[in-house]
Protein backbone atom coordinates (compact mmCIF):
# COMPACT_ATOMS: atom_id res chain seq x y z
CA UNK A 1 0.00 0.00 0.00
CA UNK A 2 2.76 2.48 -1.00
CA UNK A 3 0.26 4.86 -2.25
CA UNK A 4 -1.37 5.64 1.33
CA UNK A 5 -3.76 4.45 2.62
CA UNK A 6 -6.63 1.93 1.10
CA UNK A 7 -10.14 3.32 0.19
CA UNK A 8 -12.26 2.45 3.16
CA UNK A 9 -15.05 3.45 1.89
CA UNK A 10 -16.93 4.87 5.37
CA UNK A 11 -20.30 5.83 4.78
CA UNK A 12 -21.10 5.59 8.72
CA UNK A 13 -24.80 6.31 9.44
CA UNK A 14 -26.27 9.18 11.84
CA UNK A 15 -25.42 7.78 15.30
CA UNK A 16 -21.93 6.27 13.98
CA UNK A 17 -20.51 9.07 12.98
CA UNK A 18 -18.10 9.71 16.07
CA UNK A 19 -16.88 5.70 15.76
CA UNK A 20 -14.52 6.85 12.56
CA UNK A 21 -13.64 10.66 14.11
CA UNK A 22 -13.33 10.04 17.68
CA UNK A 23 -9.84 8.66 17.76
CA UNK A 24 -8.11 11.77 16.51
CA UNK A 25 -6.72 11.72 20.10
CA UNK A 26 -5.46 8.70 19.42
CA UNK A 27 -8.80 6.99 21.66
CA UNK A 28 -11.16 3.99 20.64
CA UNK A 29 -14.44 5.46 21.49
CA UNK A 30 -17.54 2.89 21.84
CA UNK A 31 -21.14 3.93 22.59
CA UNK A 32 -22.79 3.65 26.11
CA UNK A 33 -26.11 3.24 27.62
CA UNK A 34 -25.63 6.55 30.19
CA UNK A 35 -28.59 4.42 32.26
CA UNK A 36 -27.89 1.10 32.52
CA UNK A 37 -24.24 1.29 31.42
CA UNK A 38 -24.19 -1.19 29.19
CA UNK A 39 -21.92 -0.87 26.17
CA UNK A 40 -23.69 -1.05 22.43
CA UNK A 41 -22.03 -1.79 18.86
CA UNK A 42 -22.67 -0.71 15.93
CA UNK A 43 -24.30 1.95 17.38
CA UNK A 44 -27.65 3.25 17.31
CA UNK A 45 -30.60 5.63 18.60
CA UNK A 46 -31.41 3.76 21.48
CA UNK A 47 -30.40 1.30 24.05
CA UNK A 48 -31.15 -2.00 23.03
CA UNK A 49 -31.02 -3.15 26.51
CA UNK A 50 -33.34 -0.60 28.62
CA UNK A 51 -34.16 2.24 25.59
CA UNK A 52 -33.01 4.65 27.39
CA UNK A 53 -31.97 7.01 24.69
CA UNK A 54 -28.97 8.22 27.30
CA UNK A 55 -26.17 7.32 25.04
CA UNK A 56 -22.68 9.02 24.24
CA UNK A 57 -19.38 7.76 23.27
CA UNK A 58 -17.05 6.84 25.93
CA UNK A 59 -13.20 6.06 25.69
CA UNK A 60 -12.39 2.56 26.08
CA UNK A 61 -9.12 1.24 26.51
CA UNK A 62 -8.81 0.09 23.45
CA UNK A 63 -7.57 -3.27 24.33
CA UNK A 64 -8.81 -6.71 23.09
CA UNK A 65 -8.67 -10.14 21.97
CA UNK A 66 -9.23 -11.78 18.44
CA UNK A 67 -12.31 -13.78 18.76
CA UNK A 68 -11.57 -14.69 15.52
CA UNK A 69 -10.18 -14.01 11.74
CA UNK A 70 -9.29 -14.60 8.24
CA UNK A 71 -6.29 -13.90 6.08
CA UNK A 72 -7.87 -12.41 2.77
CA UNK A 73 -5.70 -13.21 -0.41
CA UNK A 74 -8.13 -12.23 -3.23
CA UNK A 75 -8.50 -8.25 -4.72
CA UNK A 76 -11.22 -7.58 -3.77
CA UNK A 77 -11.21 -3.80 -3.37
CA UNK A 78 -8.75 -2.30 -5.97
CA UNK A 79 -5.72 -0.21 -3.45
CA UNK A 80 -6.82 -3.14 -0.53
CA UNK A 81 -3.06 -5.59 -1.67
CA UNK A 82 -3.10 -9.28 -0.04
CA UNK A 83 -2.57 -10.87 1.59
CA UNK A 84 -4.61 -9.25 4.44
CA UNK A 85 -5.61 -9.85 7.86
CA UNK A 86 -9.12 -8.93 9.01
CA UNK A 87 -9.84 -9.69 12.62
CA UNK A 88 -13.30 -9.47 15.14
CA UNK A 89 -11.84 -8.14 17.96
CA UNK A 90 -13.47 -8.78 21.58
CA UNK A 91 -13.03 -5.55 23.89
CA UNK A 92 -11.61 -5.93 27.46
CA UNK A 93 -14.54 -3.81 28.21
CA UNK A 94 -16.81 -6.06 27.23
CA UNK A 95 -16.39 -9.53 25.32
CA UNK A 96 -20.30 -9.17 23.54
CA UNK A 97 -18.77 -5.69 22.12
CA UNK A 98 -16.63 -7.44 18.60
CA UNK A 99 -14.55 -4.72 16.67
CA UNK A 100 -14.14 -5.68 13.32
CA UNK A 101 -10.80 -4.81 12.15
CA UNK A 102 -7.51 -4.78 10.20
CA UNK A 103 -4.08 -6.39 11.97
CA UNK A 104 -1.53 -4.69 11.40
CA UNK A 105 2.23 -4.59 12.55
CA UNK A 106 2.77 -8.35 12.18
CA UNK A 107 2.87 -10.89 9.59
CA UNK A 108 -0.34 -12.44 8.25
CA UNK A 109 0.51 -15.73 9.30
CA UNK A 110 1.81 -14.50 13.20
CA UNK A 111 -2.41 -13.42 13.76
CA UNK A 112 -3.66 -16.26 15.81
CA UNK A 113 -6.98 -16.14 17.84
CA UNK A 114 -6.36 -15.17 21.05
CA UNK A 115 -3.77 -13.30 20.29
CA UNK A 116 -3.97 -9.94 22.57
CA UNK A 117 -4.08 -6.69 20.58
CA UNK A 118 -4.59 -3.22 21.09
CA UNK A 119 -5.79 -0.07 18.84
CA UNK A 120 -4.15 2.50 16.51
CA UNK A 121 -5.42 4.83 13.90
CA UNK A 122 -5.13 5.13 10.63
CA UNK A 123 -5.38 8.52 9.14
CA UNK A 124 -7.39 8.08 6.04
CA UNK A 125 -9.00 11.90 4.98
CA UNK A 126 -11.44 12.77 7.39
CA UNK A 127 -10.82 9.86 9.30
CA UNK A 128 -9.49 7.96 11.97
CA UNK A 129 -9.77 4.61 11.51
CA UNK A 130 -9.44 1.83 14.11
CA UNK A 131 -7.18 -1.31 13.44
CA UNK A 132 -4.97 -3.29 15.90
CA UNK A 133 -1.47 -4.56 16.80
CA UNK A 134 -0.67 -7.07 18.52
CA UNK A 135 0.37 -5.87 22.21
CA UNK A 136 3.86 -7.19 22.94
CA UNK A 137 4.43 -9.68 24.72
CA UNK A 138 6.33 -9.96 28.12
CA UNK B 1 -49.88 -30.71 18.81
CA UNK B 2 -52.10 -29.14 16.23
CA UNK B 3 -51.23 -29.70 12.96
CA UNK B 4 -48.87 -27.07 11.91
CA UNK B 5 -50.28 -24.89 9.35
CA UNK B 6 -47.60 -25.29 6.44
CA UNK B 7 -49.35 -29.35 6.28
CA UNK B 8 -52.16 -27.51 4.20
CA UNK B 9 -49.21 -26.84 1.21
CA UNK B 10 -47.40 -29.27 -1.21
CA UNK B 11 -44.78 -28.71 -3.78
CA UNK B 12 -46.75 -29.98 -6.65
CA UNK B 13 -44.32 -28.65 -9.71
CA UNK B 14 -40.66 -28.24 -9.91
CA UNK B 15 -37.90 -27.38 -12.90
CA UNK B 16 -35.31 -25.68 -13.78
CA UNK B 17 -34.07 -23.31 -16.71
CA UNK B 18 -30.62 -23.97 -18.77
CA UNK B 19 -27.99 -23.99 -15.93
CA UNK B 20 -24.10 -22.70 -17.02
CA UNK B 21 -21.71 -20.50 -16.08
CA UNK B 22 -22.19 -17.66 -19.51
CA UNK B 23 -25.16 -17.67 -20.97
CA UNK B 24 -25.80 -14.75 -21.74
CA UNK B 25 -29.76 -14.83 -21.84
CA UNK B 26 -31.18 -12.61 -19.62
CA UNK B 27 -32.61 -13.17 -15.82
CA UNK B 28 -36.75 -12.81 -17.14
CA UNK B 29 -35.82 -15.48 -20.04
CA UNK B 30 -34.43 -18.03 -17.83
CA UNK B 31 -36.93 -17.27 -15.74
CA UNK B 32 -40.01 -17.66 -17.91
CA UNK B 33 -38.08 -21.27 -18.97
CA UNK B 34 -38.01 -22.75 -15.51
CA UNK B 35 -41.89 -21.59 -15.06
CA UNK B 36 -43.26 -22.77 -18.15
CA UNK B 37 -41.74 -26.26 -17.29
CA UNK B 38 -42.86 -25.93 -13.77
CA UNK B 39 -46.71 -25.09 -14.43
CA UNK B 40 -46.94 -28.06 -17.12
CA UNK B 41 -44.83 -30.51 -14.41
CA UNK B 42 -47.42 -29.19 -11.72
CA UNK B 43 -50.57 -29.84 -14.05
CA UNK B 44 -51.25 -26.51 -14.52
CA UNK B 45 -51.62 -24.10 -17.07
CA UNK B 46 -50.44 -19.68 -16.56
CA UNK B 47 -54.19 -19.17 -16.14
CA UNK B 48 -54.37 -21.54 -13.12
CA UNK B 49 -51.63 -19.51 -11.22
CA UNK B 50 -52.79 -17.04 -8.70
CA UNK B 51 -49.61 -16.28 -6.73
CA UNK B 52 -46.11 -15.58 -7.35
CA UNK B 53 -43.53 -15.35 -4.25
CA UNK B 54 -39.83 -14.58 -4.97
CA UNK B 55 -36.61 -13.74 -3.78
CA UNK B 56 -35.10 -11.62 -2.98
CA UNK B 57 -37.16 -9.13 -5.90
CA UNK B 58 -35.48 -6.66 -7.63
CA UNK B 59 -32.72 -4.87 -6.17
CA UNK B 60 -30.59 -4.80 -3.72
CA UNK B 61 -27.27 -6.44 -3.19
CA UNK B 62 -28.19 -9.76 -4.35
CA UNK B 63 -29.62 -9.08 -7.79
CA UNK B 64 -32.95 -10.90 -8.90
CA UNK B 65 -35.74 -10.28 -11.29
CA UNK B 66 -38.61 -9.23 -10.09
CA UNK B 67 -41.88 -11.12 -9.47
CA UNK B 68 -43.53 -7.72 -11.25
CA UNK B 69 -41.17 -8.76 -14.62
CA UNK B 70 -42.31 -11.91 -14.71
CA UNK B 71 -46.00 -11.41 -14.10
CA UNK B 72 -46.32 -9.31 -16.98
CA UNK B 73 -44.51 -11.20 -19.13
CA UNK B 74 -46.73 -14.42 -18.88
CA UNK B 75 -50.07 -12.17 -17.79
CA UNK B 76 -50.42 -13.75 -14.41
CA UNK B 77 -54.07 -12.89 -12.92
CA UNK B 78 -52.25 -12.34 -9.10
CA UNK B 79 -54.42 -12.70 -5.93
CA UNK B 80 -51.02 -12.48 -3.78
CA UNK B 81 -47.41 -11.47 -4.73
CA UNK B 82 -44.48 -11.05 -2.39
CA UNK B 83 -41.05 -10.25 -2.49
CA UNK B 84 -38.43 -9.42 -0.61
CA UNK B 85 -34.82 -9.50 0.99
CA UNK B 86 -35.80 -9.68 5.15
CA UNK B 87 -37.41 -12.92 5.22
CA UNK B 88 -36.23 -16.34 6.45
CA UNK B 89 -33.19 -16.63 3.82
CA UNK B 90 -33.80 -17.48 0.53
CA UNK B 91 -36.16 -19.95 1.03
CA UNK B 92 -38.44 -17.34 2.73
CA UNK B 93 -39.85 -17.13 -0.64
CA UNK B 94 -41.07 -20.88 -0.34
CA UNK B 95 -42.02 -19.87 3.50
CA UNK B 96 -44.39 -16.98 2.35
CA UNK B 97 -46.05 -18.84 -0.16
CA UNK B 98 -46.95 -21.57 2.04
CA UNK B 99 -48.31 -19.20 4.33
CA UNK B 100 -50.44 -17.70 1.69
CA UNK B 101 -51.54 -20.77 0.33
CA UNK B 102 -52.65 -22.03 3.80
CA UNK B 103 -54.24 -18.70 4.55
CA UNK B 104 -56.70 -19.20 0.95
CA UNK B 105 -54.82 -15.99 -0.19
CA UNK B 106 -53.51 -18.25 -3.19
CA UNK B 107 -54.17 -21.78 -4.68
CA UNK B 108 -51.06 -21.82 -7.13
CA UNK B 109 -47.87 -19.98 -6.18
CA UNK B 110 -45.19 -19.68 -8.69
CA UNK B 111 -41.67 -19.62 -6.54
CA UNK B 112 -38.94 -18.57 -8.01
CA UNK B 113 -35.15 -17.52 -7.40
CA UNK B 114 -32.50 -16.80 -10.71
CA UNK B 115 -29.39 -15.64 -10.58
CA UNK B 116 -27.19 -14.38 -13.72
CA UNK B 117 -24.14 -14.55 -11.72
CA UNK B 118 -21.80 -16.41 -14.43
CA UNK B 119 -22.55 -13.48 -16.98
CA UNK B 120 -21.65 -11.15 -14.78
CA UNK B 121 -23.61 -10.08 -11.93
CA UNK B 122 -23.88 -7.36 -9.92
CA UNK B 123 -20.96 -5.64 -8.65
CA UNK B 124 -19.92 -6.65 -5.22
CA UNK B 125 -16.93 -4.25 -4.49
CA UNK B 126 -14.29 -1.28 -5.88
CA UNK B 127 -17.12 0.02 -7.41
CA UNK B 128 -16.86 3.54 -5.88
CA UNK B 129 -17.58 5.80 -2.96
CA UNK B 130 -20.97 4.41 -2.50
CA UNK B 131 -20.60 1.21 -0.69
CA UNK B 132 -22.17 0.64 2.49
CA UNK B 133 -24.33 3.80 1.60
CA UNK B 134 -27.52 1.49 1.58
CA UNK B 135 -26.20 -1.01 3.64
CA UNK B 136 -27.11 -2.12 7.45
CA UNK B 137 -25.33 -0.48 10.08
CA UNK B 138 -23.50 -3.73 10.44
CA UNK B 139 -21.75 -3.82 7.24
CA UNK B 140 -20.16 -0.27 7.61
CA UNK B 141 -18.18 -1.87 10.23
CA UNK B 142 -17.00 -4.23 8.07
CA UNK B 143 -16.38 -3.02 4.50
CA UNK B 144 -14.08 -0.31 5.45
CA UNK B 145 -11.67 -3.25 6.27
CA UNK B 146 -11.91 -4.32 2.92
CA UNK B 147 -14.17 -7.37 3.53
CA UNK B 148 -16.96 -7.21 0.85
CA UNK B 149 -17.69 -10.85 0.67
CA UNK B 150 -19.35 -13.33 2.16
CA UNK B 151 -16.25 -15.49 1.91
CA UNK B 152 -14.71 -13.19 4.34
CA UNK B 153 -16.96 -12.82 6.70
CA UNK B 154 -18.18 -16.97 6.72
CA UNK B 155 -14.79 -17.30 7.03
CA UNK B 156 -13.90 -15.97 10.24
CA UNK B 157 -16.83 -17.99 11.78
CA UNK B 158 -15.03 -21.58 9.72
CA UNK B 159 -11.99 -20.50 11.60
CA UNK B 160 -12.91 -20.09 14.96
CA UNK B 161 -15.18 -23.31 14.66
CA UNK B 162 -11.35 -25.13 13.66
CA UNK B 163 -9.88 -23.43 16.77
CA UNK B 164 -12.92 -24.76 19.12
CA UNK B 165 -13.62 -28.07 17.99
CA UNK B 166 -10.38 -29.00 16.14
CA UNK B 167 -12.36 -28.97 12.85
CA UNK B 168 -9.79 -29.28 9.62
CA UNK B 169 -9.46 -28.26 6.31
CA UNK B 170 -9.48 -31.87 5.33
CA UNK B 171 -12.81 -32.31 6.87
CA UNK B 172 -14.05 -29.51 4.44
CA UNK B 173 -12.78 -30.83 1.80
CA UNK B 174 -14.64 -33.71 2.43
CA UNK B 175 -17.82 -31.85 1.84
CA UNK B 176 -16.46 -30.10 -1.42
CA UNK B 177 -15.06 -33.66 -2.55
CA UNK B 178 -18.67 -35.53 -2.40
CA UNK B 179 -20.68 -32.39 -3.83
CA UNK B 180 -18.16 -32.79 -7.29
CA UNK B 181 -18.44 -36.27 -6.89
CA UNK B 182 -22.39 -36.23 -7.16
CA UNK B 183 -22.32 -33.56 -10.20
CA UNK B 184 -20.91 -35.91 -12.20
CA UNK B 185 -24.04 -37.61 -12.53
CA UNK B 186 -25.88 -33.93 -13.05
CA UNK B 187 -26.25 -32.89 -16.71
CA UNK B 188 -26.92 -29.32 -15.36
CA UNK B 189 -23.61 -29.11 -13.29
CA UNK B 190 -21.10 -26.88 -13.75
CA UNK B 191 -17.74 -29.00 -12.33
CA UNK B 192 -17.98 -32.25 -13.03
CA UNK B 193 -14.44 -33.36 -13.17
CA UNK B 194 -12.82 -35.50 -10.53
CA UNK B 195 -11.82 -34.02 -7.65
CA UNK B 196 -8.93 -35.56 -4.91
CA UNK B 197 -7.93 -34.14 -1.79
CA UNK B 198 -4.70 -33.09 -3.22
CA UNK B 199 -6.58 -30.95 -5.96
CA UNK B 200 -8.52 -29.13 -2.84
CA UNK B 201 -5.70 -28.55 -0.84
CA UNK B 202 -3.64 -27.06 -3.11
CA UNK B 203 -5.69 -25.12 -5.24
CA UNK B 204 -5.38 -21.00 -4.26
CA UNK B 205 -6.52 -19.38 -1.27
CA UNK B 206 -9.09 -17.28 -1.19
CA UNK B 207 -10.10 -16.12 2.12
CA UNK B 208 -8.54 -18.56 4.86
CA UNK B 209 -9.17 -21.62 5.68
CA UNK B 210 -11.29 -21.17 2.59
CA UNK B 211 -9.58 -21.95 -0.76
CA UNK B 212 -11.22 -21.79 -4.10
CA UNK B 213 -13.36 -25.10 -3.61
CA UNK B 214 -14.42 -24.15 -0.93
CA UNK B 215 -16.21 -21.26 -2.50
CA UNK B 216 -19.35 -21.98 -4.65
CA UNK B 217 -19.14 -21.50 -8.48
CA UNK B 218 -21.13 -18.29 -9.89
CA UNK B 219 -23.60 -19.48 -12.27
CA UNK B 220 -27.01 -18.68 -14.65
CA UNK B 221 -30.42 -20.43 -13.84
CA UNK B 222 -33.17 -20.17 -12.52
CA UNK B 223 -35.46 -22.20 -10.22
CA UNK B 224 -39.34 -22.54 -9.71
CA UNK B 225 -41.48 -24.61 -7.57
CA UNK B 226 -45.21 -24.54 -7.20
CA UNK B 227 -47.19 -24.69 -3.74
CA UNK B 228 -50.22 -25.80 -4.15
CA UNK B 229 -52.92 -25.96 -1.32
CA UNK B 230 -53.15 -29.75 -0.29
CA UNK B 231 -56.11 -30.65 -1.34
CA UNK B 232 -54.56 -30.31 -5.42
CA UNK B 233 -52.50 -33.29 -4.17
CA UNK B 234 -54.44 -36.25 -6.16
CA UNK B 235 -54.25 -34.39 -9.10
CA UNK B 236 -50.51 -33.29 -9.36
CA UNK B 237 -49.55 -35.80 -12.26
CA UNK B 238 -46.12 -35.90 -10.93
CA UNK B 239 -46.41 -36.24 -7.85
CA UNK B 240 -46.87 -34.13 -4.44
CA UNK B 241 -44.24 -33.52 -2.05
CA UNK B 242 -45.40 -32.44 1.04
CA UNK B 243 -44.59 -29.26 3.38
CA UNK B 244 -44.07 -31.04 6.99
CA UNK B 245 -42.28 -27.95 8.96
CA UNK B 246 -40.89 -24.91 8.42
CA UNK B 247 -38.09 -23.38 10.24
CA UNK B 248 -38.05 -19.30 10.23
CA UNK B 249 -36.31 -18.38 13.44
CA UNK B 250 -33.95 -16.00 13.89
CA UNK B 251 -33.73 -15.57 17.68
CA UNK B 252 -29.71 -14.14 17.77
CA UNK B 253 -28.45 -11.03 16.47
CA UNK B 254 -29.43 -9.96 12.49
CA UNK B 255 -25.76 -9.40 12.28
CA UNK B 256 -22.93 -11.22 10.22
CA UNK B 257 -20.29 -9.84 13.06
CA UNK B 258 -22.08 -9.63 16.56
CA UNK B 259 -24.20 -12.87 16.15
CA UNK B 260 -23.56 -14.98 20.08
CA UNK B 261 -21.56 -17.61 18.71
CA UNK B 262 -18.75 -17.39 16.30
CA UNK B 263 -19.21 -21.39 15.46
CA UNK B 264 -22.51 -21.61 14.51
CA UNK B 265 -25.28 -19.01 12.56
CA UNK B 266 -28.53 -17.98 11.69
CA UNK B 267 -29.17 -21.94 10.90
CA UNK B 268 -28.57 -22.53 15.16
CA UNK B 269 -32.67 -21.11 15.19
CA UNK B 270 -34.34 -21.89 12.04
CA UNK B 271 -33.18 -25.65 13.11
CA UNK B 272 -34.76 -25.38 16.01
CA UNK B 273 -37.71 -23.96 15.28
CA UNK B 274 -38.68 -26.41 12.56
CA UNK B 275 -38.15 -29.25 14.75
CA UNK B 276 -40.34 -27.60 17.43
CA UNK B 277 -43.04 -28.03 14.81
CA UNK B 278 -42.57 -31.76 14.21
CA UNK B 279 -42.81 -35.06 15.33
CA UNK B 280 -39.95 -36.30 13.01
CA UNK B 281 -36.70 -36.06 14.19
CA UNK B 282 -33.26 -35.92 12.87
CA UNK B 283 -33.23 -39.85 12.47
CA UNK B 284 -36.35 -39.74 10.63
CA UNK B 285 -34.74 -37.77 7.47
CA UNK B 286 -33.19 -39.92 4.56
CA UNK B 287 -31.46 -36.77 2.65
CA UNK B 288 -30.39 -33.63 3.30
CA UNK B 289 -29.97 -30.99 0.76
CA UNK B 290 -27.82 -28.24 2.91
CA UNK B 291 -26.52 -24.72 1.52
CA UNK B 292 -22.88 -24.74 0.75
CA UNK B 293 -22.39 -21.41 -0.40
CA UNK B 294 -19.37 -22.35 1.44
CA UNK B 295 -18.04 -25.93 2.11
CA UNK B 296 -17.99 -25.08 6.06
CA UNK B 297 -21.90 -23.71 5.72
CA UNK B 298 -22.67 -27.34 5.02
CA UNK B 299 -21.00 -28.97 8.17
CA UNK B 300 -22.97 -26.14 9.98
CA UNK B 301 -26.47 -27.54 8.93
CA UNK B 302 -25.47 -30.83 9.68
CA UNK B 303 -25.13 -29.54 13.55
CA UNK B 304 -27.35 -27.22 13.34
CA UNK B 305 -30.26 -30.19 12.36
CA UNK B 306 -29.18 -32.51 14.90
CA UNK B 307 -27.05 -34.66 12.41
CA UNK B 308 -24.62 -35.00 14.83
CA UNK B 309 -23.73 -32.73 17.65
CA UNK B 310 -22.45 -29.34 18.44
CA UNK B 311 -18.51 -29.58 17.08
CA UNK B 312 -18.85 -32.45 15.93
CA UNK B 313 -19.41 -32.22 12.39
CA UNK B 314 -16.04 -32.40 10.95
CA UNK B 315 -15.27 -35.78 12.35
CA UNK B 316 -19.43 -36.80 10.96
CA UNK B 317 -18.27 -35.46 7.02
CA UNK B 318 -14.59 -37.05 7.95
CA UNK B 319 -13.40 -39.13 4.58
CA UNK B 320 -16.95 -38.58 2.99
CA UNK B 321 -18.58 -42.35 3.63
CA UNK B 322 -21.66 -41.11 5.74
CA UNK B 323 -22.48 -37.82 3.82
CA UNK B 324 -22.25 -40.13 0.14
CA UNK B 325 -25.25 -41.27 -1.67
CA UNK B 326 -24.93 -44.83 -0.01
CA UNK B 327 -24.09 -43.21 3.67
CA UNK B 328 -26.71 -42.49 6.74
CA UNK B 329 -26.86 -38.49 5.61
CA UNK B 330 -26.65 -38.38 1.74
CA UNK B 331 -25.64 -34.88 1.31
CA UNK B 332 -26.17 -32.15 -1.90
CA UNK B 333 -26.60 -34.87 -4.17
CA UNK B 334 -27.31 -32.77 -7.08
CA UNK B 335 -23.24 -31.21 -6.64
CA UNK B 336 -24.64 -28.59 -4.39
CA UNK B 337 -23.91 -24.98 -5.05
CA UNK B 338 -19.88 -26.10 -5.02
CA UNK B 339 -20.19 -27.65 -7.77
CA UNK B 340 -23.79 -27.55 -9.26
CA UNK B 341 -23.82 -24.08 -9.29
CA UNK B 342 -24.81 -21.06 -7.27
CA UNK B 343 -28.86 -21.13 -7.85
CA UNK B 344 -28.83 -19.48 -4.58
CA UNK B 345 -30.24 -21.95 -2.17
CA UNK B 346 -33.05 -23.14 -4.23
CA UNK B 347 -30.99 -26.19 -6.12
CA UNK B 348 -31.51 -28.26 -2.65
CA UNK B 349 -34.94 -27.34 -2.77
CA UNK B 350 -35.50 -28.53 -6.31
CA UNK B 351 -33.22 -31.81 -5.52
CA UNK B 352 -35.60 -32.39 -1.89
CA UNK B 353 -38.18 -32.50 -4.32
CA UNK B 354 -36.73 -34.62 -7.17
CA UNK B 355 -35.45 -37.52 -4.62
CA UNK B 356 -38.94 -37.43 -2.83
CA UNK B 357 -40.74 -38.18 -6.32
CA UNK B 358 -38.10 -40.81 -6.82
CA UNK B 359 -36.71 -38.99 -9.90
CA UNK B 360 -33.10 -37.44 -8.85
CA UNK B 361 -30.13 -37.75 -11.10
CA UNK B 362 -28.53 -39.96 -8.15
CA UNK B 363 -31.41 -41.17 -6.31
CA UNK B 364 -31.28 -42.33 -2.68
CA UNK B 365 -33.61 -45.45 -2.34
CA UNK B 366 -36.53 -45.70 -0.35
CA UNK B 367 -36.48 -41.58 -0.17
CA UNK B 368 -39.49 -40.10 2.36
CA UNK B 369 -37.98 -37.34 4.17
CA UNK B 370 -35.81 -34.72 3.00
CA UNK B 371 -34.71 -31.99 4.90
CA UNK B 372 -33.65 -28.69 3.04
CA UNK B 373 -31.58 -25.78 4.56
CA UNK B 374 -30.55 -22.56 3.31
CA UNK B 375 -28.52 -19.58 3.63
CA UNK B 376 -26.09 -18.57 5.98
CA UNK B 377 -25.00 -15.59 8.65
CA UNK B 378 -28.39 -14.15 9.76
CA UNK B 379 -29.64 -14.96 6.33
CA UNK B 380 -31.76 -18.49 7.49
CA UNK B 381 -34.63 -20.45 6.53
CA UNK B 382 -35.49 -24.69 6.19
CA UNK B 383 -37.77 -27.04 5.21
CA UNK B 384 -38.68 -30.43 6.06
CA UNK B 385 -40.34 -32.24 2.98
CA UNK B 386 -41.84 -35.41 2.94
CA UNK B 387 -43.23 -38.18 0.33
CA UNK B 388 -46.15 -38.94 2.12
CA UNK B 389 -48.47 -36.66 4.96
CA UNK B 390 -46.44 -37.08 7.98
Amino acid sequence: MSDGPPPRFISSHAEGEFYWTAGADGRLRIQRCGDCRRWIHPPGPVCPYCHSRELAPEAVAGTGTIATFTINHKEWIPGFEPPYAFALVELDEDPTIRIGTNIVGCAVDAVRIGMRVEVEFEENGEFFVPLFHPIESG
Amino acid sequence: MNEPIERQAIISGAAQSQIGRRLYRSGLDLTIEASLRAIEDAGLTVDDIDGISTYPGSGGPFGGISGAELHDALRFSLNWRDGALETSGQLGAVHKAVLAVAAGLARHVLVFRTVVEGSGGPVRAGGGGGMGGGMPPTFQYLIPYGVTSAANWIACYAQRHMHEYGTTREQLGAIAINARTNAASNPQAIYTDPMTMDDYLGIRMISEPFGLYDCDVPCDGSTVVIVSHRDYAPDAPNGAVHVNAMGTALRGRPSWDQFDDLTTMAMRDSAASMWERTELKAADVDTAQLYDGFSWLAMAWIEALGFCGKGEGGPFVEGGARIAPDGELPLNTWGGQLSGGRLHGFGFLHEGVMQLRGTANVQIADCEVAAVGAGGGPESGCLLLTKEIR
